[in-house]
């Protein structure tokens, strides 16, 4: 899509762009190249020597059980975080699109959990969880399960899942939402006719005209996931208990910033750049997709 | 006041292998005052000439002068036009006084003045009662008149409308036209009117440009256009139900067409024998649309008769003369008027 | 919905309602421990669920810091929560200022590498803080703007996303807009400011709460960047107080969340249009 008329100058132009170019160049291109570069290097704690080194990073990186183990639990964290948080959000989001009436107040009260910043989600989930005062913690001892997230890496995973799913569900809900309430009100009517149960109709008719929805809400909890539940993290496990609970993100963090392995950690950072552009390609592709449709 | 002068203005898009030539070298002198109406098909090239007289579009090839100047490089704004878009183009977040006022606000116009314009604008076109009002709060009809509103208070050398009655209804239209009119009556200022409607391109021009794939087929008044057509295109294009073109009537040269109006043919005792093929009752007047008995293909013949006559039957044998002082001849390779 | 069935209607409020409950609890708990005192959190097990009294007590030391009733010196979150609205004033003013001017170079003029451009910035959605928080650290740090407003915002404020937004938003803009303008006589920095900049309002208001938010809540980065107490913002003081070995005071940190929560969630609520207009356009 193209404008027909434009203006002329050849100044102006770059005087517009030039502060987004210059930030773009020098905080997001600059550090990329930096990154990529020190990937193949390899540099002593103190910084003062460096040699090209290739591949040799992503190697050790690669042969590192540590960091198989991280990918593997970033895996794991983000099916349960998108499956947890679509089903709760889809369950709500079609119940508040059945109300007549408050149905707007059901989605105010639904939704700010969206402005919490996930280190603040994680502080407020790990108070429940504590012991010994948590009160959920207390309540799971009462039923028998000795609550300890602090020993138990299932409980460990368990608490950030939680969290990160408590503060994505308002965000899922809301897209839902406008999903339900963008099928044509005509088709339901239809089933209805045609004698479908509630139920029927949900599984053969809304759920598969949802299923755009759906699918970019995969995405973008699979990010979520990824790289926004850093402080959710860092508030309640650290990773912990050992390695339990580092995904990628903490990984980089802690590789670079606590070990001071930069190199380690710069390869850490490209091969997660890989996985950015991987989801962002599929989200265009849907994009596109969804456009036609 | 200024005439307008188009001498062999060319436009071009792209360029190479790839250019596509969509004015082919159009010459034309609109004099002071007149009211020129554009009219042709969609994707002519009326617009875009149109446009290049704005300059809204670069000229690529030849000069556009207003009154004396050359305006080729010049900005719109400084060629002292006015425009009424096809869609009316007003700004939506202002109310109808800042539409009208804008373009005088940046010509640093004092306030006093912008005020006293705009007033009077607004009592012409009847447009007082809504000043404060946005533009979607306006019907279609309301929009229009502020479009021309805000042309009016720059007080231009020349007007210029890009099909600014399509988006009317009919009802609308035909009342709107007769208000073009009457405006040009009273403010004299030269036009410049595109139109894809043959009606509209009549009854409002003094004189008209018949367009065709970019090509200028003829400039003249209504009456000329009608009566001496130039070409078959323009034959053809004006005038409803067209022109017949005829390669099979008895009096036809070989290498020529013979042109006659539908209402140019009348159903006689003598003359042409065509079997009627179809009826159309249009109330007032009613088609009869006949095939060659001297067997010539699909060649049709539309004869319009009024209300009155006798009605031929589906089928039968009528014959028909056509008015003596009324057939056109073209060359029927260039099509032009012989 | 089709039927007019009261069990149904019934299950379905009542769904709604315990999903409302779930959600809230966290908060309603963050509220009650914020009105009782340490010891009260602490030494019940588990703490009691109802309102205490000693909000007014807490709440002064979570604001303004000094000596806590258990002994130890508490850091107020007041200068911090300056710290987040600054910030998170900064990056929305300077993502809205920056993509609207870059979106406009793009749609409204041709130049040359107009294309290499376009896919700079775009190649910046690829690039998220958090996969290149190591070298960005670097480059900020050389360029002598660790702990600075500066060095809090600017490498997070550059988006592809809101200059798509803007883009997609100008492409919208009838072209016989601009061509009025012209032909009244308006440059291009005037048809930007006098009718560019009005139709753009709401997809401004959309963008600035979303991105009100995003600044107010940023945590790896400042975590990274800055080294001095006064440039913490508040979601990293609460990280702080209960970070170290010494005994957690439940009852500040609860109403320092409460203060860290109230301005994004009063956006959220307040400009509830706006927030979902911006949740959806930034995701196209």
């Amino acid at each position: 899509m193209e404008k027909r008329v434009r203006f002329k100058s050849s100044w102006l132009p770059w005087l517009l762009i030039a502060p987004q170019m210059a930030i773009v160049l020098v905080f997001f291109f600059w550090p990329a190249a930096q990154a990529l570069r020190q990937s193949v290097m390899s540099q002593d704690p103190f910084g003062n020597n460096s040699e090209f080194v290739g591949l040799e990073n992503f190697e050790r990186l690669f042969a590192d059980a540590s960091y198989l183990e991280s990918f593997k639990t970033t895996a794991f964290f983000s099916v349960l975080v998108a499956v947890c948080g679509l089903s709760i959000a889809l369950l709500l989001a079609v119940m508040a699109n059945r109300v007549l009436r408050g149905a707007g107040v059901y989605k105010t009260l639904l939704i700010w959990p969206y402005a919490v910043a996930p280190v603040v989600a994680g502080v407020l989930w790990l108070f429940m969880f504590a012991s010994p005062m948590g009160v959920i913690a207390y309540w799971l001892r009462m039923l028998g399960l000795d609550w300890n997230h602090l020993l138990n890496s299932r409980h460990a995973m368990a608490l950030i899942v939680v969290a990160a799913v408590w503060k994505q569900i308002s965000y899922n809900f809301l897209f839902f939402l406008a999903g339900l309430q963008s099928i044509p009100k005509s088709l339901i009517e239809a089933a209805a006719i045609d004698g479908a149960s509630p139920w029927r109709r949900f599984w053969t008719i809304v759920f598969p005209l949802l299923s755009p929805t759906t699918f970019f809400l995969l995405v973008i909890n699979v990010v979520y996931s990824f790289f926004d539940t850093f402080g959710i993290v860092d508030a309640t496990t650290k990773g912990g208990p050992g390695k339990e609970t580092s995904i990628l993100v903490y990984k980089v963090y802690y590789d670079g910033f606590k070990a001071m392995d930069m190199a380690g950690s710069a390869a850490q950072s490209v091969v997660l750049m890989c996985i950015v552009i991987a989801l962002t390609v599929i989200q265009f592709r849907f994009v596109e997709k969804k456009v036609q449709y | 006041m200024a005439s307008i002068t188009l001498n062999k203005v060319f436009k071009r898009y792209g360029s190479g292998k790839t250019a596509n030539l969509v004015i082919h070298g159009v010459s034309a002198q609109i004099a002071d005052g007149e009211f020129v109406v554009v009219v042709g098909p969609s994707g002519c090239g009326k617009s875009t000439l149109l446009r290049m007289v704005a300059g809204l579009e670069e000229i690529t090839g030849g000069e556009i002068s207003i009154g004396n100047r050359v305006v080729n490089d010049l900005e719109p704004s400084e060629r002292d036009i006015a425009m009424v878009f096809q869609n009316y183009a007003l700004y939506p977040h202002m109310n109808v006084f800042d539409n009208m006022a804008y373009g005088l606000k940046i010509a640093k116009v004092p306030m006093d003045e912008i005020k006293a314009r705009v007033d009077k604008a607004a009592k012409i076109l009847e447009i007082g009662a809504f000043m404060q009002r946005k533009p979607r709060e306006l019907s279609g009809g309301q929009r229009q008149r502020v479009a021309m509103g805000r042309a009016i208070v720059r007080q231009p050398q020349v007007f210029l409308f890009d099909e600014p009655l399509s988006n009317l209804d009919a009802k609308l239209r035909a009342h709107t036209r007769l208000e073009i009119q009457k405006l040009h009556r009273e403010l004299g200022i030269t036009s410049l009117f595109v139109t894809h409607d043959q009606v509209e391109a009549m009854t409002l021009a003094q004189r008209m440009i018949v367009m065709n794939a970019g090509v200028m087929e003829q400039f003249g008044t209504p009456e000329e256009v009608y009566n001496r057509p130039a070409s078959t295109f323009v034959a053809t294009f004006i005038g409803s139900p067209p022109m017949n073109l005829l390669k099979n009537a008895p009096e036809a040269r070989p290498g020529t067409i013979l042109g006659v109006r539908p209402e140019h043919l009348a159903i006689t005792s003598e003359g042409w024998a065509l079997c009627v093929d179809a009826l159309e009752t249009l109330g007032a007047e009613r088609l009869v649309y006949g095939r060659w008995l001297h067997g010539a293909g699909d060649e049709l013949v539309i004869i319009r008769t009024d209300e009155g006559q006798p009605v031929p039957e589906l089928g039968s044998t009528i014959h028909v003369t056509p008015r003596a002082d009324r057939l056109h001849w073209f060359d029927a390779t260039t099509g032009k008027r012989q | 919905m089709v039927e007019h069935r009261p069990g149904l209607t019934f299950l379905t409020h009542a769904i709604l309602l315990a999903g409302v409950a779930i959600i809230a609890f966290p908060l309603y708990l963050t509220l009650v421990a914020s009105t009782q005192t340490a010891e009260q959190i602490t030494q019940a097990i588990p703490m009691s669920m109802l309102p205490g009294t000693n909000a007014l007590e807490t709440y002064k030391i979570a604001l303004f810091g000094g000596q806590s009733a258990a002994g130890s010196e508490i850091t107020g979150s007041a200068p911090m929560m300056l710290v987040s609205l600054i910030t998170a004033l900064i990056i929305p003013l300077g993502k809205i200022t920056m993509s609207m001017l870059s979106a406009f170079a793009i749609v409204y003029f041709r130049f040359p590498f107009r294309n290499l451009v376009f896919w700079m910035i775009f190649v910046t959605l690829m690039l998220p803080v958090e996969v290149r928080i190591g070298p960005t650290y670097e480059v900020v740090a050389s360029l002598g703007m660790l702990n600075t407003y500066a060095g809090l915002s600017i490498p997070l404020i550059a988006s592809a996303t809101a200059t798509f937004l803007f883009r997609q938003f100008f492409l919208t803009v009838p072209d016989e807009l601009v061509e009025a303008a012209r032909i009244d006589g308006a440059g291009p920095m005037r048809f930007f400011k006098d009718v560019l900049l009005p139709l753009s309002s709401t997809s401004i208001a959309a963008l600035f709460v979303i991105q009100f938010i995003y600044g107010w809540n940023q945590y790896l980065w400042p975590l990274l960047m800055t080294t001095s107490e006064d440039m913490y913002p508040v979601v990293m003081g609460i990280k702080r107080l209960i970070g170290g070995d010494s005994y957690t005071e439940w009852n500040v940190v609860m109403a320092t969340a409460i203060l860290a929560m109230l301005p994004p969630a009063l956006v959220v609520m307040l400009m509830q249009k706006w927030f979902v207009k911006g949740l959806v356009d930034t995701e196209k």
